[in-house]
């Protein structure tokens, strides 16, 4: 067995080295970093995962097929892009869900957020602050960690599967609503498996908050949704502690997309101000106050301020949103009434609609042009992974600086755990990792 | 001699991830797993990778660039037993739908400069490239029968993975026909089974992740479709033309509706 490769070259007074292959982030990307003696020339996040062209072949679709279509980007976080879609093409349709079937949403996104990250933050994550390789030699080196992981990864994926039918692409999903609503006594069962689950996730948060992390405090700006009284999911203005404060209509004159050439992802910026973060950290800091009193007070026990600038420390924050969704599924539980029809009525007609939403790894962005026969004449997706990307790189700027002393294996090694801060999703962006430096 | 536990590596090439996903949300069988085979090879779950030869590799997704052609081959090479995993590999999944398209054409609807991508003008299957050993179907796969085929290549026995129609699983199941009872139109009689008769169960027509049976009639389910159902003929034209498009069957549904027209 033998880590990935690192790739060290001297020429003169340059270094360059290389991170071929990203290991433990959902999709395929590598590194690139220059040095001119101890000074970060540059840094380059590649992504080589190849472009599947989502937004073309769209195209001529009908808007009821962008659901089951735009899931198929991402098989971590199918159930976002089933909202994104459904939630645009609703606004393009005038159409506004209410009552059961928006608590319905708001439950199966919960199921999602607990399972993909509970899948980062044990099987992905937690090995960079144990001395791991990965997820099989940290089942070996800590079984009963192992072991509370998977129960409660397999308990959102039992939210996933029992309102969407699977865990993976969920077939219940509709414009409009669902193909089926299910009763109270299917859902009852879920009742025990999620309070053994918030359990299992308040030993998280403490098993997480006792690892060492590195220092690292950049400012960020951080973009994520609002909501007057919710941790936001489906609904909401986007927000920033910069100002930024905008709806889906808004997005694009806001957010630039460009292409680099050395990844087949484009690249999110804010016009005139840069780079930028989504995410739980983001979503976390601008809605600290609409965590459930729980979630709230675990922080606070084990440290956590209202804000957590230091990115090694987001796993403390995912493992807080496990535990705050855990708390909000059992509310909708609690609460749940089956509604009479599984979907509102859908008429499909010409119209425009944007909408985003909380993906587990931040805002998802998608806007939709209709024809008069609900065809889809245009569609833009902008995934979290692209709008991270940036930040990925001054993050490892900052890093590289701070450590460039460190024996180059370390330093590749601690760049991986950098960009794993961030849960890439990579077969989202493009619609992750080599790692190469370059000394000059 | 001294018994060797065989050695699994997963490849992940034009895809989701969902498929390989799969295997780590077997949240009740992955301890057994890690303990019965070594993962030579996974890196979505771990940074340690061996060199292979592989006694089994399971691969993801569909060949759609140069680089990618050239790596199946060396997967090939290094693997005894190679097992495609879902739609991807197995069709050339969803993003087969270029291969009917001029892809410079889409690239420039997606990218500004699409000067910068080095892509095929097709999405093909696994098979098309190299010798593949089994093909597990399903968008994404099902983990029962992941941990069956998986289960059989350890044992070297055949999988037990039926070839019939999700109609068989519908009716075993006891649900009641969606397109007799209901109306809606329904892929199940031409989609080969392994879901559990998903979308039938959940009051909606089977959208065919499955790909086509084994010697399915596509010919009279388009009839009944447009005559009985009264669906219009690209609706039924688009419902072929989804996860498996590029399957010989259900291209060849397509062909036949495209020729009649």
């Amino acid at each position: 067995m033998k880590s990935p490769k690192a790739r060290f070259e001297k020429s003169g007074k340059t270094r360059t080295f290389q991170v071929e292959y990203l290991a433990r982030v959902e999709g395929e990307g590598a590194l690139h970093v220059t040095l001119e003696g101890d000074r970060v020339e540059d840094v380059q996040l590649r992504i080589f995962e190849p472009p599947r062209f989502f937004e073309g072949f769209l195209q001529g679709r009908s808007a009821l097929e962008a659901p089951d279509i735009t899931a198929r980007i991402c098989g971590i976080c199918p159930v976002a892009y089933q909202m994104s879609s459904c939630h645009a093409i609703e606004a393009a349709l005038g159409i506004r869900l209410e009552g059961p079937l928006r608590d319905l949403r708001r439950l199966l996104y919960c199921g999602e957020w607990i399972e993909s990250h509970t899948l980062h933050v044990y099987m992905l994550h937690a090995p960079d602050f144990l001395g791991c390789e990965g997820a099989v030699d940290l089942a070996r080196a800590h079984p009963e960690a192992m072991q509370r992981g998977l129960a409660l990864k397999k308990a959102g994926n039992a939210i996933v599967a029992a309102i969407g039918g699977r865990e993976i692409h969920p077939v219940n999903v509709r414009v409009g609503g669902f193909y089926r609503v299910p009763t109270r006594a299917e859902l009852d069962p879920l009742y025990a498996t999620l309070e053994h689950a918030r359990e299992l996730a308040l030993e998280t948060v403490r098993w997480v908050a006792g690892f060492d992390f590195p220092e690292l405090e950049p400012d960020y700006e951080w973009v994520a949704m609002q909501h007057a009284d919710e941790y936001p999911m489906n609904e909401g203005r986007l927000v920033s502690n910069r100002g930024l404060d905008i709806e889906p209509r808004e997005f694009e004159q806001h957010v630039i997309e460009e292409h680099v050439a050395y990844t087949n992802a484009l690249q999110g910026s804010l016009r005139e101000r840069g780079s930028y973060m989504v995410g739980p950290q983001a979503r976390y800091a601008l809605n600290f106050e609409r965590l459930t009193p729980l979630a709230r007070s675990t922080a606070q026990e084990v440290g956590l301020g209202a804000v957590c600038r230091n990115p090694f420390r987001s796993i403390i924050v995912r493992a807080i949103e496990v535990l705050h969704a855990c708390d909000e599924a059992l509310a909708i539980l609690d609460r749940y009434q089956r509604p009479r029809a599984a979907a509102v009525e859908v008429e499909l007609r010409a119209g425009e609609g944007m909408a985003f939403t909380e993906a587990p790894r931040g805002v998802l962005y998608h806007r939709y042009v209709l024809d008069a026969e609900g065809r889809i004449e245009k569609a833009v997706i902008v995934p979290p992974t692209s709008q991270n990307q940036r930040q990925i790189e001054v993050d490892l700027h900052a890093l590289i600086s701070e450590y460039v002393r460190l024996p180059e294996r370390e330093l590749a090694h601690r760049c991986e755990q950098a960009i794993r801060n961030y849960d890439p999703c990579i077969s989202c962006a493009t619609h992750f990792l080599k790692l190469e430096v370059e000394r000059r | 001699m001294a018994y060797r536990k065989p050695t699994l590596a997963v490849h992940k090439f034009a895809s989701c991830d969902g498929c390989q996903l799969t295997l780590l949300d077997c949240e009740d069988e992955l301890l057994a797993v890690l303990d019965a085979i070594e993962i030579a090879y996974f890196v979505e779950a771990t940074r340690a990778t061996a060199d292979g030869p592989y006694d089994v590799s399971l691969v993801e997704g569909s060949i759609t660039t140069p680089a990618d052609a050239d790596r199946i081959r060396r997967v090939r090479e290094k693997s005894r037993v190679l097992i495609t995993i879902g739609a991807c590999a197995t069709s050339g999944g969803i993003q087969a739908l270029r291969n009917a398209r001029d892809v410079g054409q889409l690239a420039s609807a997606v990218y500004p400069h699409p000067d910068y991508l080095d892509v095929l003008d097709q999405s093909t299957p696994i098979a098309a490239h190299v010798p593949v050993d089994f093909e597990l179907r399903g968008c994404p796969i099902d983990k029962g029968q992941l941990l069956e085929v998986i289960s059989a290549f350890v044992l070297a026995r055949r999988p037990c993975i039926p070839t019939y129609s999700v109609c068989v699983e519908c009716k075993s199941s006891g649900a009641v026909c969606t397109m007799v009872a209901r109306g809606t139109p329904c892929l199940g009689p031409v989609t080969q089974a392994g879901c559990g008769a998903l979308c039938p169960r959940m009051n909606r027509g089977c959208y065919g992740c499955f790909g086509p049976m084994e010697d399915p009639r596509t010919g009279p389910l388009s009839a009944w479709w447009e005559e009985e159902l009264a669906q219009p003929r690209d609706r039924i034209v688009r419902a072929y033309r989804t996860f498996n498009v590029a399957s010989p069957a259900f291209a060849s549904a397509v062909d036949s509706l495209e020729d009649s027209e």
